[in-house]
């Protein structure tokens, strides 16, 4: 279940975020620490993440201390369905 | 009145209990604070600054959190007579290696006499400190506290300045930026007040609304000291909390009946966007009467879609302004729709390209809608010159070159800058733009830079940190801004020139290639981690892809122009 959220995840923030379609993001990968999503992008993230999985996030909850990789934030995602 | 002393000292014998601002903080309730809770704050830090021995007239960099702290430790500085310089704060993004440099730079620069920080920075500042630094002293803001008694002779060293003496300094953002302290008098500051408040119409029954960060002009002036000064009291949040809930904004002109607000042009966008129905429930904004859009490109589209999505919470469209602004006249140069409507002006974009003209388009020529940035402050003045520095007729493009009485003093310990800005006593902005019925229009940038939500971006700063990562040659990068419409504001691109050629990788798709991942990613990381700007492209060509001039410098805008041409191509 975890593999199809981060799938879903990943190919948002490389096609609409990184602009580079073809770059695969891997579950583990630091995505705030590393700069791959910025403070802009993450209020797009939680849209997205309300629309997609429609759950309810809050735009102050994502960031640096509540997740930093796809695996972190399909947690999150699982717990609130 | 004098200088800041004077004027803060004023509104606490005048007003001691009247609110000077609120802050709002994240999942706390909002903290007031009276003239009188200033006075007595900011005398803690005065107090802490003389037994330092720290004397007037010397620098005290603040590396401090959007919060009470700075706002006491900016005044305590100002009270001692000394010159703060609000610095921004290393945020997780940031490498704390590349910061500390930036630190290093600027203490040689401005040579310090004080640092002001939070406890958990106090290591980090020291170790930015050489042998033989002028840093004599590292305060930590939580071993400061406000101070129940004073007398007026606390505050000699500062009611001693003279309206000459340099007040504060305002640093422009990245490595490149901080070596050029923009040094203001007392007395151009208090010009720029006097100008700009006719020019707003600035009355008692303001109220003034802010996420602005303090050590950009347009949050430091608009957003600070305009209001604190004039007893218009101030709803102050912070940029983090900002970006991440940028309803929040909204929640604070509501709550505080929020009359002036000063945004980048992205926030339209962003706030029109980004912000979901059910935070807007309760929004009224019926008492904003001005929302000035300001320190970057201004697009129509982005105050319509503003407009469109906000009129239902009591926007008025006029309640849409426009403000064109710099450091080096303190803040405003100009400001446009306070009593009439901003001006539009529909012209060809192939006259202001090719020919240089803003005119009307001809035989069905693509249109631009410009803003007009409104009309020059009262003792402002505004030429448009073309390269040889003659003035151009109106409606034709130049540089704008401006004159007043509130310029800076100089570019602080640097006379070698403060020389070239000059033009027989005018001051060359490097902003492109026209005049038309004297009102101002800018256009572009005649220098490199590159504006993203309002922050200055030296391209230089960027092509350094992409040139260290191992795979790119040395030396051939290039970083521009390209604008976007959707988002308001510029996308910051980069494009590396490779060690390896593409036949390297015969039998590969270059683009999908772990090679071409592993580049691209390590430039994006060290690009964010060394100046907190995410690239929104990067893209790595062959050798010898990259445009040069005559001196063998890769040329940004000729490489812009080619990049955008491909994009366009497909």
């Amino acid at each position: 279940m975890n593999s199809e959220i981060t799938q879903i995840l990943s190919t948002y923030i490389a096609s609409q975020i990184l602009r580079q379609p073809q770059r695969v993001i891997l579950p583990d990968e630091p995505l705030l620490s590393n700069g791959l999503v910025d403070s802009f992008s993450l209020v797009d993230l939680s849209l997205f993440i309300e629309k997609t999985f429609n759950v309810y996030i809050d735009n102050t909850e994502l960031n640096r201390e509540t997740f930093d990789t796809l695996t972190q934030l399909a947690d999150i995602i699982q717990s609130r369905k | 009145m004098k200088t800041f002393v004077h004027a803060l000292l004023k509104q606490y014998d005048v007003n001691p209990q009247s609110k000077a601002l609120h802050l709002l903080l994240d999942q706390k309730p909002d903290k007031s604070i009276t003239y009188s809770d200033l006075i007595h704050g900011s005398a803690g830090y005065t107090a802490a600054l003389k037994n330092a021995g720290i004397q007037a007239g010397e620098v005290v960099i603040l590396i401090l959190q959007h919060s009470e702290a700075l706002v006491y430790a900016f005044f305590g500085s100002i009270l001692q007579g000394a010159i703060p310089a609000i610095m921004p704060f290393l945020t997780e993004k940031l490498s704390p290696e590349q910061y500390r440099r930036s630190l290093m730079a600027l203490f040689e620069i401005t040579a310090p006499a004080a640092i002001i920080t939070y406890p958990e920075f106090l290591g980090e500042v020291h170790q930015a400190i050489k042998p033989g630094s002028s840093v004599r002293v590292v305060l930590d803001c939580s071993q400061i506290n406000p101070q129940s008694e004073f007398t007026n002779s606390s505050f000699d060293n500062g009611l001693n300045r003279s309206p000459q003496d340099i007040a504060l300094l305002q640093h422009s953002s990245g490595t490149t930026g901080l070596q050029k302290g923009v040094a203001l008098s007392h007395q151009a500051i208090f010009n720029q007040l006097e100008s700009y408040s006719r020019a707003l119409s600035l009355n008692l029954s303001d109220v003034v609304v802010s996420w602005l960060p303090l050590y950009h002009d347009m949050g430091l002036i608009a957003g600070f000291i305009l209001p604190i000064l004039s007893n218009v009291p101030l709803i102050l949040l912070s940029p983090f909390d900002w970006v991440r809930a940028p309803h929040k904004l909204l929640h604070g002109v509501t709550k505080y009946r929020g009359t002036l607000s000063w945004l980048p042009n992205f926030a339209y966008n962003f706030c029109a966007q980004k912000i979901r129905q059910r935070d807007l429930e309760g929004i009224d904004l019926f008492t904003w009467r001005a929302v000035s859009n300001c320190s970057e490109p201004m697009y129509w589209k982005s105050h319509q879609m503003f407009l469109d999505r906000f009129q239902p919470y009591g926007l008025q469209s006029s309640a849409l302004t426009t403000c064109y602004a710099m450091a080096e006249n303190v803040f405003a140069v100009s400001q446009g729709g306070i009593n009439e409507p901003v001006t539009i002006d529909s012209i060809s974009q192939r006259g202001l390209l090719v020919d240089r003209i803003a005119r009307p388009s001809i035989n069905g020529e693509d249109q631009i809608t410009m803003l007009s940035a409104g009309h020059p402050i009262d003792d402002t003045r505004i030429r448009i010159l073309d390269q040889y520095h003659n003035d151009v007729p109106e409606r034709h493009l130049g540089e704008v070159a401006i004159s007043s009485n509130c310029m800076l003093t100089s570019y602080y310990n640097r006379p070698d800058l403060s020389t070239i800005a000059f033009q027989d006593g005018w001051y060359l902005t490097g902003d492109m733009g026209y005049l038309a019925k004297d009102e101002v229009y800018v256009t572009g940038r005649k220098k490199d830079l590159i504006i993203v939500g309002g922050k200055n971006i030296y391209p230089q700063d960027l092509e350094y940190l992409a040139s260290e990562v191992q795979g790119v040659h040395p030396g051939r990068v290039v970083a521009f801004g390209i604008p976007n419409e959707a988002t308001g504001t510029e996308d910051v691109v980069i494009i590396a020139e490779m060690d390896l050629i593409k036949n390297d990788f015969d039998g590969l798709d270059f683009e999908s290639s772990p090679e071409y991942s592993r580049v691209t990613d390590e430039i994006r990381m060290r690009v964010t981690r060394g100046s907190d700007i995410a690239l929104r492209y990067v893209r790595l060509v062959n050798r010898g892809w990259l445009l040069k001039t005559s001196s063998g410098k890769v040329a940004r805008s000729a490489n812009r122009e080619r990049y955008l041409a491909e994009l366009k191509a497909g």
